[in-house]
């Protein structure tokens, strides 16, 4: 398991793609910073920076980048026959991809989290929200793996649910909310930081369940579905 | 150890790629030939359990070959698209491989993989400085590295020099000697020369012929061919040659000469002859039908 995991951790650091990563956290650091050292109320920029654009931006964008690039990147180029051809069960070879993109993408909105909420209140809604990221990292990098075995074009699609569901009708439609991994994500925060600058629009109930089905069943789905991976079209 | 495979097809949509095929493979050297888009790539990877088929049955020693992971402990695969972590060097792409099979002692499976490709004293450079030669050694190597007894190459020999051509075919044909199943294959006749075993031809689909490579070899010699000629005399040469037996008709253009010869092989040797006798310089021969689905339909006919 941990040669799978060794190759694929290269495979990603390897690429450029990588850099991808850099700009948001940077983004979102760099855009709380200047309200706080302004003299501006916590309160009136911490919605925008903490959910506009860490929990329905950066989050997703990031778990996309490295979701599709352990999985979806060696679909591309080809190199997935090489794990594909050796005596392994195939979850044996999505379990440790996965962990692999859960760590890059929690560990990238780790730092920017922790320290927007450092600045905004205090350290406690700093682990807060890493709490709240971390759960968020997990959710989108099953949706984001699983979907790189679903479609050719992961990305593409990734980005449509992104921008469309997540970023779109769950902030405008109440009924969607419950089918939100950002709201999941924001409730869970909330609870763990229980800071009045969160306010989460699904309970905490909810939030956990929905977690664990929305987790469980794309992890499933990616490992059936990989279990009868057709490599096509090769030749001219 | 055998591949069996009984009655298999294959279609995306309306298309039809491979066309109720059977064969059977066993110990040796089996070349797969064919014109592009014959089908060779879609058979190897049903084989190879990467495909399933539409109808039919694959099997690797009595195994079905689909959503069957367990086969390849006894399955190798050298696959066409030249897919390498180039960030990695021959021995740890290597390496890799010998893990991901779980064998007992990586390390020493992996050296005796890379001596056996004779890629040793390279092994420790990164995969992206190779030759096209030395990468395609280096995935036989980790394609090898749990001594498969099957081992299926699609088009290992695309894009080889001669030299480096000859080398794997080597390697293959001392493979196969060892008693492994070896199948590989090949959309250039030209390219399996040095082969000793059964070939498999391959037409639109469907299994046009098969046989022992130097039956097959010599039918290819043998095929009519059509040259253009051009010379310093082109209508006295036109005589000279009409005389010759391997040389069915000749036709006298602005251009030059178009020759139909009944035989390559006889008809290319005896042209420069003729030439010297008759004091007539050849500026120019040019084979003019070269194009490999002729050839391979002429084979299929024959």
């Amino acid at each position: 398991m941990s040669t799978v995991a060794w190759i694929t951790t290269r495979g990603l650091l390897g690429r450029r793609r990588f850099l991808l990563l850099l700009p948001l956290p940077i983004l979102m650091v760099g855009i709380a910073l200047i309200p706080r050292f302004n003299g501006i109320n916590a309160s009136d920029w911490t919605q925008p920076v903490i959910v506009a654009l860490g929990f329905t931006t950066l989050l997703p964008i990031v778990a996309l980048i490295v979701g599709t690039g352990v999985l979806g990147a060696e679909i591309d180029d080809g190199t997935i026959t090489h794990i594909l051809s050796k005596p392994l069960a195939r979850w044996r070879i999505v379990v440790p991809k996965l962990l692999v993109a859960i760590g890059v993408t929690a560990a990238t909105a780790a730092v920017p989290f922790y320290i927007v909420g450092a600045l905004a209140s205090g350290p406690r809604l700093g682990l807060g929200l890493i709490v709240g990221s971390t759960v968020g990292a997990v959710l989108y990098s099953t949706i984001f793996v699983a979907l790189s075995l679903i479609s050719r074009r992961p990305v593409l699609l990734g980005l449509v649910y992104v921008i469309v569901w997540e970023g779109l009708l769950s902030n405008l439609v109440s009924g969607t909310r419950v089918l939100s991994v950002q709201q999941y994500a924001l409730t869970i925060a909330d609870k763990a930081s229980s800071s009045p600058l969160l306010s989460g629009n699904v309970s905490f109930t909810v939030a956990v369940v929905m977690s664990i089905v929305v987790a469980v069943g794309f992890l499933a789905l990616a490992i059936r579905r990989l279990e009868s991976f057709s490599v096509t079209g090769e030749t001219s | 150890m055998s591949v069996e495979v009984t009655g298999v097809s294959r279609w995306y949509g309306n298309v039809v790629a491979v066309n109720d095929v059977t064969m059977s493979l066993g110990a040796g050297v089996t070349g797969l030939l064919g014109p592009n888009g014959a089908g060779k790539t879609t058979l190897l990877h049903m084989m190879a359990g990467f495909l399933p088929p539409s109808r039919g049955t694959l099997t690797v020693d009595g195994e079905s070959t689909w959503r069957n992971p367990a086969v390849y402990r006894k399955l190798g695969l050298v696959s066409e698209r030249e897919s390498v972590h180039a960030y990695l060097s021959a021995e740890e792409f290597v390496l890799v491989s010998a893990k991901l099979h779980g064998l007992p002692d990586p390390a020493a499976a992996t050296a005796r993989a890379l001596d056996l490709v004779e890629m040793a004293q390279f092994k420790d450079r990164r995969i992206g400085t190779y030759s096209k030669g030395m990468r395609q050694r280096t995935r036989v190597a980790a394609a090898l590295v749990h001594e498969p007894d099957v081992l299926l190459l699609d088009e290992p020999f695309n894009g080889m020099d001669p030299r480096q051509r000859m080398h794997m075919m080597d390697l293959l044909n001392r493979l196969g000697q060892d008693g492994r199943t070896i199948l590989f294959s090949s959309h250039i006749l030209e390219e399996v020369e040095q082969l000793s075993g059964i070939v498999q031809v391959m037409v639109s689909g469907r299994l046009a012929a098969s046989g022992d490579y130097r039956t097959i070899r010599r039918l290819m010699t043998n095929r009519p061919h059509v040259f253009a000629v051009q010379s310093t005399d082109d209508r006295r040469l036109a005589v000279a040659l009409m005389h010759q037996p391997s040389v069915n008709g000749v036709d006298l253009t602005r251009e030059g000469l178009t020759v139909r010869a009944g035989d390559y092989g006889s008809f290319t040797r005896a042209l420069p002859r003729i030439a010297l006798k008759e004091g007539i310089r050849v500026r120019r021969l040019l084979p003019s039908d070269e194009s490999l689905e002729s050839v391979f339909s002429y084979l299929v006919e024959a």
